[in-house]
């Protein structure tokens, strides 16, 4: 049983020419994938969890506190974990070459963060709530807020590269991107939780979003 | 996913995070450590490995992350650091201290990619503690773009280990000669070479990520 969405996928029209068209094949588990990289301090700085400070200025938008824990697939905390994330600014515009939709930019915004888990798995980010963007995939189309999130769980095989959203989004319901993943527990697994108890009073508001990066090769025992 | 399995699963109400694509701005997020360097210039034995990335349509992938993963060119993955899979084991090579086995690469506005890299040992297949059985040397590739929904997984192999290369488990496993043959850089001009085909007749081959 898979929860991932497949990679042809027409109502997302770049599926279209980028998904494979053959049977994949399957890896055994060799010592390539039962292993994985392993990141650490020198990875990330200090003030690279608070993508409100990267500037010489505060960006606008609403800021937000967004923080879970990354997990594996028995439940158990990865710690030391590098979580990357990437998100367009409040006015729903990339810093990024490519982003033509016609929105400001922010010069104290760039939109990119990374951390690590700390010992029980934890990562926290201190950001501003990216705005709903316009994509050519069909018409009317707009994208819901997201961020993009980075994981490598705890070998090759359980890489994760997925995208966190907003509750009570109006737009999940016409996203192909979201629709994708057929079982709607999976699904929902992606959309974080206001938390009041991470709010930061007259400051920020708290979202959480656990992760479970669940490799095909992990093993789901209590040792580690 | 055995019935015990999926009985814990329901216990702990843990529902695997499933994928989204990266989309087309993953260098913003990814562009810190994507120089495509898994050694420093200079290394002894450094080798580049480039190529294109082209999608089901013949056109330039211009907007991919490339990730490669392999072991050191002698004592691989660490091994003796405890039963594979029970968690990361990183890359050891006694060549430079700093060595991780990791790198990754964005492509460029032509859909073409490089990396530096020096070229993995033979790795023993399963857990090397138990298991003879040795795989031909191989980088691993993940590939994330926008419209791949999950990231591709593919292999690289050399052209000039014709020998280990006939053994490999996972090559003697592609039944067709051509198909097999793109799972295999070769050396061009002072470099290997591999080219990757999103879709199509030329497909490369991928596996279940
Ligand atoms: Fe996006």
């Amino acid at each position: 049983m898979t929860l991932d969405p497949p990679y042809l996928y027409p109502d997302y029209r770049s599926t279209l020419t980028r998904a494979p068209s053959k049977p994949l094949l399957t890896l055994p588990a060799g010592a390539t994938e039962l292993s994985g990289p392993v990141f650490g301090e020198r990875h990330v700085g200090a003030a690279a969890a608070d993508l409100t400070r990267q500037g010489d200025g505060e960006p606008i938008g609403e800021r937000i506190v967004v923080h879970g824990r990354v997990l594996d697939a028995a439940g158990r905390p990865l710690a030391g974990q590098l979580v990357e994330i990437w998100q367009a600014n409040a006015a729903g515009r990339y810093a990024h070459d490519v982003d033509r939709h016609p929105a400001p930019l922010d010069p104290n915004f760039a939109g990119a963060g990374r951390c690590l888990t700390d010992g029980d798995g934890i990562y926290r980010f201190v950001t501003i709530k990216p705005g709903e963007y316009p994509w050519r995939n069909h018409p009317n189309a707009w994208r819901p807020a997201h961020i993009h999130f980075s994981l490598f769980g705890r070998s090759f095989m359980s890489r994760l590269v997925t995208q966190m959203y907003f509750p009570g989004d109006p737009l999940l319901a016409f996203d192909p991107m979201y629709q994708s993943i057929r079982d709607r527990k999976a699904a929902e697994a992606l959309v974080a939780t206001f938390e009041l108890a991470s709010t930061v009073e007259e400051w920020a508001l708290g979202y959480r979003f656990d992760i479970v990066v669940a490799g095909r090769y992990d093993t789901p025992t209590e040792e580690s | 996913m055995t019935t015990t399995e999926a009985q814990e699963e329901d216990l702990l109400g843990l529902v695997a995070t499933p994928s989204q694509t990266a989309g087309p701005y993953l260098s913003i997020g990814t562009q810190w450590n994507a120089n495509g360097r898994a050694v420093p210039e200079g290394t002894p034995g450094e080798i580049r490995l480039s190529g294109s990335v082209t999608d089901g349509a013949g056109v330039a992938v211009t907007d991919a992350l490339l990730e490669f993963w392999q072991a050191g060119p002698d004592v691989g993955f660490g091994a003796g650091s405890g039963p594979p899979g029970r968690g990361v084991q990183a890359a050891r090579w006694t060549g430079w201290t700093a060595w991780t086995g990791f790198t990754r690469a964005l492509t460029n506005a032509d859909g073409r990619y490089s990396m530096w890299t020096v070229k993995p040992g033979a790795t023993a297949l399963g857990d090397a503690a138990v298991s003879s059985e040795m795989e031909a040397p191989h980088i691993n590739v993940s590939i994330f773009a926008r419209g791949l929904l999950q990231r591709l997984v593919t292999r690289i192999y050399f052209g000039d280990e014709a020998e280990r290369n006939g053994a490999d488990p996972v090559l003697r496993g592609v039944a067709d000669a051509n198909e097999r043959a793109r799972l295999v850089a070769t050396w061009i001009d002072g470099g290997y070479r591999f080219d990757i085909r999103l879709q199509g007749e030329e497909e490369t081959p991928f596996f279940v990520p």
